[in-house]
């Protein structure tokens, strides 16, 4: 079991969902991003994904292609981005990181060294956006021998004929996309969200965690009333994005600002719970 | 029009790609999942209208009467005996015998109109109701929006705001034909982004909306799609070379942006061996400056972007460079992925030149034939200047004249500091 899948028992256990938060490895600057990093299990993340920064995140909206880009431009590379989770791990060995981002600086490093590096580092999974099932053998498999999760992404295109390919080798969760489209840009229709998680429900066990467009408390109550996770990421490199000074710099409104936010969230699949048990 | 067949030596180098869009290393399916099923159907219905000979004969009746085609190949006299002149002065009694392949008389001023017709006549087999684009140099999004317009079909063409800046009339042209131009303002403002945009506007829009790309790349099956809509250069150039002189030609050079006007012109021929080929990449200011250029075969490596894995210009972190030439047409930084394996195996040798070199070979051929090209050749005749004076003169040398120059003589004018 990896900590993902302990998690998720966990979650079960406690009857809620969970909330995954996604912020980008390096945004603003390496240090700001650890510390909010390491203050997100205790605002209330259940799941880390961390973005690995592309210069070029074609699946991704205005919000985080910003947030690859101060990143990028505070010097953040992979191998810095490995060094953050390590760094992560001396005081946290419970909550579970998923890197997620695109193949190229992946291949680049390479494969090998990299699956390596990223379990030498505590990292559980990875979700690459630009690596379909038809390319399993480039990353998925290794992967997966490495001991890692390999989380898919499912969508509104993804149709029954296709779903078992989807989830053949999928592991740790499935990714719903609510939407058609990029990150953070429209709002999910939630019906047609809840009857898609329910066909994939029928295919196979994992938990589905569902993203891409969750911005509100009440979004992620909602979902969080049928899928087991719920993503946020958007909401929160735009947090990080109105918190910066005039330079671009962060404040110390930063780190309070985003885990605030999350704390937020977080409380709105905590009560139901805690309802239930009072 | 009727096509002299080809011979097929079992060691073949026009098989690929395999049935998952792979030339050897190159190549594939690197999309979102989103996108996934979109490729997919696009390869069915591609192989599907492959299949079906109305297809093609609609496709031949449009590019001969609306494209132009077939293009003339015209021997280029003068350049001919100058560079002959260039090397007997260097003590040699060479110079190649040159001839364009005009692409640039084209509809629409370019080899893009070729790919154009292809995809919009695939868009309207599948019932697409809108169109999408990227565009560098403008050409492509000119082409596109000519044949919207030509089919009633809205568009949106996504162009850098760095490459609006520089191609102002073919902006003005695409507007005159009622496309809307997005500027793209994300990344470096240069075709890369326009393509990062347009990907992000198919995901948003798969229901009805279809992506015409412009060159010899993105996911499976472009590559080899727009190579085949292209790939009526060669063919034409071979029948017309065997008209004229009896024979094939020997030598074959073309610039590579993307590579697609070269993938035409080359892909017929890469089984006759004895035909040698030359791909010209921009060098921009030179091989040497850091993110100076645009060659991604000559000073790139291997990489994964839009779709498929080929030769990038990237830093050693992965993360794509923005690159530079002195021709919007050719600053992408990446190239189709055929190319990238033809490099590798040695069959096709890729080459770059300098925005430098290409400026004097733009006026070179404005002075000596009278035919402004676009900077984009300019790139390929630059390469000429320096190979057909160490060629025989029994040498029969194509060059793919792939655009006209009306786009960058405003460009130019400000390269050479005269007053327009
Ligand atoms: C005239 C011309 N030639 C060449 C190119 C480069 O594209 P490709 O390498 O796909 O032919 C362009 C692209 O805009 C162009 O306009």
């Amino acid at each position: 079991m990896t900590r993902i899948d302990k998690r998720f028992v966990e979650l079960k256990r406690q009857g809620r969902a969970g909330l995954v938060t996604f912020i980008t490895a390096g945004d603003p600057d390496y240090a700001t991003s650890l510390a909010l990093l390491r203050g997100l299990p205790a605002a209330g993340a259940d799941i880390i994904e961390l973005g690995m920064p592309f210069s070029d995140p074609m699946a991704d909206g205005p919000a985080i292609q910003a947030s690859s880009q101060r990143a990028l431009k505070a010097g953040q590379t992979m191998r810095k981005t490995l060094a953050m989770v390590k760094a992560f791990r001396e005081k946290d060995d419970a909550t579970p990181i998923v890197l997620m981002g695109y193949y190229n600086p992946i291949y680049v490093y390479p494969v090998d060294g990299f699956l390596k590096d990223a379990v030498a580092a505590g990292v559980d999974g990875l979700i690459v956006v630009d690596v379909p099932p038809e390319e399993d053998v480039e990353l998925c498999l290794p992967s997966l021998k490495a001991g890692l999760n390999f989380i898919r992404l499912a969508t509104p295109t993804t149709d029954a004929r296709r779903l078992p390919q989807v989830l053949a080798n999928t592991s740790g969760f499935v990714y719903y996309v609510s939407i058609a489209g990029i990150t953070g840009t429209v709002a999910p229709d939630l019906a047609d969200v809840r009857a898609h998680v329910g066909r994939i429900k029928t295919k196979t066990s994992l938990p589905i965690a569902v993203g891409f467009g969750v911005k509100a408390p009440e979004q992620v109550r909602a979902i969080a009333e049928y899928a087991q996770g719920v993503v946020v990421g958007s909401a929160l490199v735009s947090a990080i994005a109105r918190s910066l000074d005039a330079e671009g710099k962060a404040t110390r409104a930063t780190v309070t600002g985003v885990l605030g936010l999350v704390g937020q969230l977080a409380g709105g699949l905590r009560q139901p719970a805690a309802a239930a048990a009072s | 029009m009727s096509v002299i067949p080809e011979q097929r030596v079992p060691n073949s180098y026009r098989t690929g790609p395999d049935e998952r869009g792979h030339f050897g290393l190159y190549g594939g399916r690197f999309v979102a999942e989103t996108l996934m099923p979109l490729v997919l159907e696009l390869e069915q219905a591609y192989a599907d209208a492959r299949a079906d000979p109305s297809f093609q004969v609609e496709l031949d009746d449009l590019l001969a009467h609306y494209g132009g085609r077939p293009s003339p190949l015209y021997f280029a006299e003068r350049l001919t005996e100058h560079l002959r002149e260039v090397s007997a002065a260097s003590g040699r009694q060479g110079g190649a015998k040159i001839y364009f392949k005009r692409d640039e008389l084209n509809h629409t001023g370019s080899h893009k109109i070729n790919n154009c017709l292809g995809q919009i006549q695939l868009a309207r087999r599948m019932g697409k109701k809108r169109i999408i684009a990227e565009t560098g140099a403008g050409q492509h999004g000119v082409a596109v929006a000519t044949v919207a317009a030509r089919f009633g079909l809205p568009c949106v063409v996504y162009m850098g705001a760095t490459d609006i800046k520089r191609q102002r009339p073919n902006v003005f042209r695409m507007k005159l034909l009622g496309a809307e131009v997005r500027p793209v303002t994300s990344g470096s403002g240069t075709l890369k982004d326009a393509m990062n945009d347009a990907l992000r506007d198919w995901v948003a829009n798969v229901h009805d909306t279809f992506y015409i790309i412009g060159t010899v790349a993105g996911p499976h099956p472009y590559p080899a799609m727009v190579r085949d809509f292209q790939s009526v250069i060669g063919r034409e150039t071979r029948e017309q070379m065997i008209e004229r002189e009896g024979r094939l030609p020997d030598t074959l050079v073309a610039c590579i942006g993307g590579g697609s006007n070269a993938m035409g012109l080359f892909h017929t021929f890469l089984d006759d061996r004895a035909v040698a080929i030359y791909g010209v990449e921009a060098a921009g200011y030179g091989l040497d400056v850091p993110n100076g250029h645009a060659a991604s075969m000559s000073g790139g490596a291997p990489g994964v972007l839009h779709g498929n894995r080929t030769y990038l210009l990237q830093n050693d972190d992965g993360q794509i460079l923005e690159g530079h030439s002195i021709s919007a047409g050719l600053d992408y930084p990446g190239v189709g992925p055929e190319h990238s394996w033809l490099k590798d195996s040695g069959r096709v040798n890729y080459v770059a030149v300098t925005d430098k070199e290409a400026l004097d070979a733009f006026q070179l051929c404005t002075r000596l034939e009278g035919i402004i090209p676009a900077l984009e050749p300019a790139h390929a005749l630059a390469y000429v200047k320096k190979l057909a004076p160490t060629l025989p003169r029994d040498n029969l040398l194509v060059m793919n004249l792939c655009g006209r120059g009306d786009k960058d003589i405003f460009a130019v004018a400000e390269h050479l500091h005269m007053e327009m």
